[in-house]
């Protein structure tokens, strides 16, 4: 059914640190890497080593810059399905093939259902949501399913496969529904935030902001003062500018 | 938006199918309808053929056709399962209604009321698909489902006007009927383009990413060097400069000649008639695909806003 269900208390999500995010794209690889024999197999490449490549993807790494001159700053900025608590990619479906799990609030499509209609990727605000053509139906994140409860993997891997590999620990996986969770914790400490909050989706997941740098501004772009030098140094100085 | 053939096709003509069923059953509860066996075979065939043309090609824009049935099972939430839903039912009066009025020699007004029902409710469905789209400002506005319905019956008109010379039959209120369709449609769709440039989505490059509070967002880089499907599908779109000469296009060749060839048409001989209301369906129809096909090439998806857009 494509009705939403009834809010589980567990709300599975990711938290993306923008301020520590190198954008070395480790995160959409691994994803690529796992999910192409995964939930979803395969993440079709269409003319792969043509002139025209086009492939599926469920993370895309973009690069903002944000603000002017001293004031700006280069955000790297990792894209994936948000898992919205209220989300028109599932209740626009006309199958029921897209489908958000009541037990851990997980957005996934069936893809023995899905008919290709496409109209879940335009209901997606976020382009969360791409069209597989070679299998003909729709593929989208599926927060590593087959992982995180994958009791043949080590408990340390049961994590999304982009929060297992990032190399800067910008990506955190858990349960956002529970306030007491290090994730909860992680987004009131930092003040993390919704993207698009005006479309009413409710994404489970959350971004926290850049920090704001210690010097700001113009003051932060100034040269550090020339001081005069004394003692042992003022001697060196001294012989070396004979 | 990308404005695939399929669907643009599918819009218009099962749009214009309904319009004609409208105007068939109108016409029979208002009793104006006599037993015009070829008029009534050939009005048929004609709007059902589109109709049904209509839906097969909205399945050709489908990944797995053969599973289309499972469309018909979301009728609680998806508009689109809704419309599948009405088309299949509105068949089954709209076979009646024509049942009783061509073979049986007797119109069953209840068929024929229903054949309205279904028809609209069905038009009204296929509009809310693009109508329910939150990302997309140029579909989720008051201007959608009024344009799919008055564009719906005004080429069902220009078909009825056309089927009716051809049969012989004068019917001065069809022409009528087109005038003022017609300039209620230009006034919906100036309305419409009035409302598209005089706005923009509440979501902007800021919101999108969140960033807003450091200072305007820009791209600096996309994260892949090619292209993708979301880029194809969602961001698709027309030169400003050309869709205003395609906006012109359809007031002028869409509703404007129509109109006129309909005022003249009627004055001429049947020969004229024909080809007159012959000349105004090829122009009324060429000109309500240019405008469905900028329905699509006009709207902005926000996930553009993650490619380099600022506003969508
Ligand atoms: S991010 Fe898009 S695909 Fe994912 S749940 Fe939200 S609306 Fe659906
Ligand atoms: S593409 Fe598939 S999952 Fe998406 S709305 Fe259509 S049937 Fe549902």
């Amino acid at each position: 059914m494509t009705d939403l269900p009834t809010t589980g208390a567990k709300k599975l999500g990711l938290v993306i640190d923008l301020d520590i995010c190198v954008g070395c794209h480790a995160c959409a690889v691994n994803c690529k890497e796992w999910n192409d024999g995964g939930h979803s197999a395969p993440l079709t490449d269409l003319d792969p080593y043509g002139k025209d490549v086009s492939g599926v993807w469920f993370n895309r790494v973009h690069s903002f810059e944000a603000g002017d001159h001293e004031c700006g700053r280069t955000v790297h900025f990792p894209r994936s399905c948000l898992h919205c608590e209220t989300p028109d990619c599932v209740t626009v479906c006309p199958t029921g093939a897209s489908y958000k799990r009541e037990e851990d609030g997980i957005v996934l499509v069936n893809p023995d259902t899905c008919i290709g209609c496409k109209l879940c990727s335009w209901a997606c605000p976020y382009g969360a949501r791409e069209f597989d053509e070679a299998d003909g139906v729709m593929k989208k994140c599926t927060l590593c399913i087959d992982r995180i409860y994958n009791e043949t993997l080590d408990e340390i891997d049961r994590v999304p496969a982009c929060v297992s590999t990032c190399p800067v620990s910008a990506r955190h996986f858990g349960d956002l529904g529970d306030p007491e969770s290090k994730v909860s914790k992680l987004v009131a400490e930092r003040g993390g935030y919704d993207l698009m909050p005006e479309m009413g989706y409710k994404p489970v997941n959350r971004y926290l902001p850049p920090r704001t740098p210690k010097r700001q501004g113009a003051a932060a772009l100034k040269p550090s003062e020339q001081v005069e030098a004394k003692g042992f140094l003022a001697w060196l100085d001294r012989m070396l500018s004979r | 938006m990308h404005p695939a053939i399929s669907i643009i096709f599918f819009t218009t003509a099962s749009g214009a199918g309904y319009g004609l069923l409208v105007l068939l059953a109108w016409g029979a509860l208002v009793g104006h309808l006599g037993s015009q066996t070829g008029f009534g075979i050939a009005s048929f065939v004609v709007a059902i053929g589109l109709v049904g043309a209509g839906l097969l090609s909205s399945l050709g824009h489908l990944g797995h056709p053969e599973r289309a049935w499972r469309a018909l099972t979301q009728w609680r939430s998806s508009w689109l399962s809704r419309e599948g839903v009405m088309a299949i039912l509105t068949f089954l009066p709209a076979l009646a209604f024509a049942w009783s009025w061509v073979v049986a020699g007797e119109v069953s007004k209840l068929a024929a009321a229903l054949t309205i029902v279904g028809a609209l409710v069905t038009t009204v469905c296929t509009a809310m698909i693009y109508a329910s789209l939150k990302p997309i400002r140029a579909w989720r506005n008051p201007w959608t489902v009024p344009v799919y319905l008055t564009l719906g019956f005004y080429t069902g008109a220009l078909l009825a006007a056309l089927l009716l010379h051809v049969y012989g039959l004068r019917g001065p209120f069809v022409t009528f009927l087109i005038a003022v369709v017609g300039l209620v449609a230009t006034a919906l769709k100036i309305g419409y383009w009035m409302f598209l440039d005089g706005g923009r989505s509440a979501s902007t490059a800021e919101t999108a990413t969140g960033l807003g509070s450091i200072g305007k967002v820009k791209m600096l880089d996309p994260p892949h060097t090619e292209s993708n499907y979301l880029l194809k599908e969602m961001g698709y779109r027309v030169a400003r400069k050309h869709a205003r000469k395609l906006r012109l296009f359809v007031l002028l060749v869409g509703f404007g000649l129509p109109i006129l060839l309909s005022f003249l048409a009627v004055q001429g001989s049947d020969a004229v008639a024909i080809a007159g209301s012959l000349l105004a369906v090829a122009s009324g129809g060429l000109g309500v695909v240019v405008e469905r096909w900028l329905f699509f090439a006009e709207a902005r998806h926000t996930v553009t806003l993650y490619y380099g857009s600022s506003t969508a």
